[in-house]
């Protein structure tokens, strides 16, 4: 039931554009309106992508977030990964990572770290 | 004979929000021309009214009341609900066709049960289409939307079901309609395999759907789709039901599996209209 209620935050967050201003400045008291476990509590108020996908959260509500959190697409795509290799194998749903980590889209020149 | 045009296209927000970050130009410009083509194609078949149906990934729904099948009846629709700059589409309003939307709601309830909308919020599901086959968003919209993201969902066989409601619905108004149905074959978008594609899967299906293979497209099980095709195979359905709508075969006009980057394999394709 508590992955629901991350979830519909998430689903809230995602589709209300005067929820996002309030959540930007007070994560807490937007967050306090949902029955969420500690650890999802924590994952969403740090931004936490990779917990939260390791945690079952649909990948689709958790790509807006990501998003939403400036997060550019490969970082994202590391972000989850990171967090399998953290926190273990996804634990619910049916976004889990099927390819162990591998990548499939290039990263283009541009978009490479300069170092 | 009021449907005057069906077809199918991806709808990755990738397709608009990483156009840039593609490797393969020549891939990623060919896939462009081919969905300009198939603009052109609508234009050029009168339709007034762009029905689109579509695999929405929670703008509108979530899993405290998920409907299996809705239909938009709305004035208006609005979109994209992603940020704008991520999906490189402005958000915009998009005129409805609200008369017509529930003259094809009631009709289609006579076989399907479906809920209806008359407040709809777009996502790159519906936004990407429209960005390439309205571009300035002025075209009547019907969206309808397949659940395809929060198990349990509707078998293909009331898919099948869903789009016959659908054609006989369209066949029985005045207005020149296209039909799009727009959905993934295999991915596995939004995972850290996005770029994944199951390119042997996805030419199976696709043989299968300019075919009107109704039994071999009916026979494919969830269990197996996730296996092979991802989560994001799940919305195949929008394909299915395009086809039944349609009732003739395809003509594959673009498919490749050469853009990872946009997370799907690139399809554009459309159907024969049967008598």
């Amino acid at each position: 039931m508590s992955l629901y209620q991350a979830q519909k935050f998430l689903y809230h967050l995602n589709r209300d554009e005067e929820m996002q201003q309030t959540f930007l400045t007070n994560k807490a008291a937007v967050l306090s309106r949902y029955d969420l476990s500690t650890e999802e509590y924590e994952a969403l108020h740090s931004g936490d992508i990779g917990l939260l996908y390791v945690l079952g959260v649909n990948g689709q509500i958790l790509m807006h977030y990501a998003a939403f959190l400036n997060v550019e697409w490969f970082d994202y795509l590391q972000l989850m990964r990171d967090g399998v290799d953290n926190h273990g194998p996804v634990r619910a749903g049916i976004y889990a990572m099927t390819a162990g980590g591998e990548q499939f889209a290039e990263t283009p020149v541009t978009s490479r770290d300069p170092n | 004979m009021s449907l005057v045009y069906a077809g199918i296209l991806s709808h990755a927000p990738g397709i608009t929000g990483r156009a840039n970050l593609a490797t393969n130009t020549l891939v990623r410009d060919a896939f462009y021309n081919c969905l300009e083509d198939q603009r052109n194609e609508i234009e050029a078949s009168g339709a007034e009214v762009l029905v689109v149906v579509a695999a929405e990934h929670f703008a509108n729904f979530f899993m405290d009341n998920m409907p299996a099948y809705c239909i938009g009846i709305g004035e208006k629709h609005y979109g994209p609900v992603e940020d704008a700059e991520w999906l490189k589409i402005p958000k915009t309003s998009i005129p409805g066709a609200p008369d017509l939307a529930l003259r094809l709601a009631k009709k289609v309830m006579e076989r399907v049960d479906i809920a209806y909308s008359e407040e709809w919020k777009c996502d790159h599901g519906i936004m990407v289409p429209l960005n390439f086959l309205t571009p300035n968003f002025d075209m009547p919209v019907v969206p309808c939307n397949i659940n395809c993201q929060g198990p349990p969902l509707t078998p293909l066989t009331r898919v099948w079901r869903f789009g016959e409601a659908l054609r006989q619905a369209c066949d029985e108004q005045a207005e020149k309609i296209a039909i799009v149905g727009t959905g993934g074959i295999s991915h596995w978008p939004a995972t850290p395999d996005s770029g994944k594609i199951n390119e042997a899967w996805d030419r199976e299906f696709l043989e299968q759907l300019m075919n009107q293979d109704k039994q071999k497209l009916l026979s494919y099980s969830d269990e197996d789709v996730y296996d092979q095709a991802g989560q994001g195979g799940f919305e195949i359905r929008t394909l299915v039901a395009a086809a039944a709508a349609a009732g003739g075969k395809g003509d594959l006009q673009f498919y490749s599996a050469e853009l990872p980057i946009f997370a799907v394999g690139c399809t554009v394709a459309r159907f024969e209209i049967s008598s």
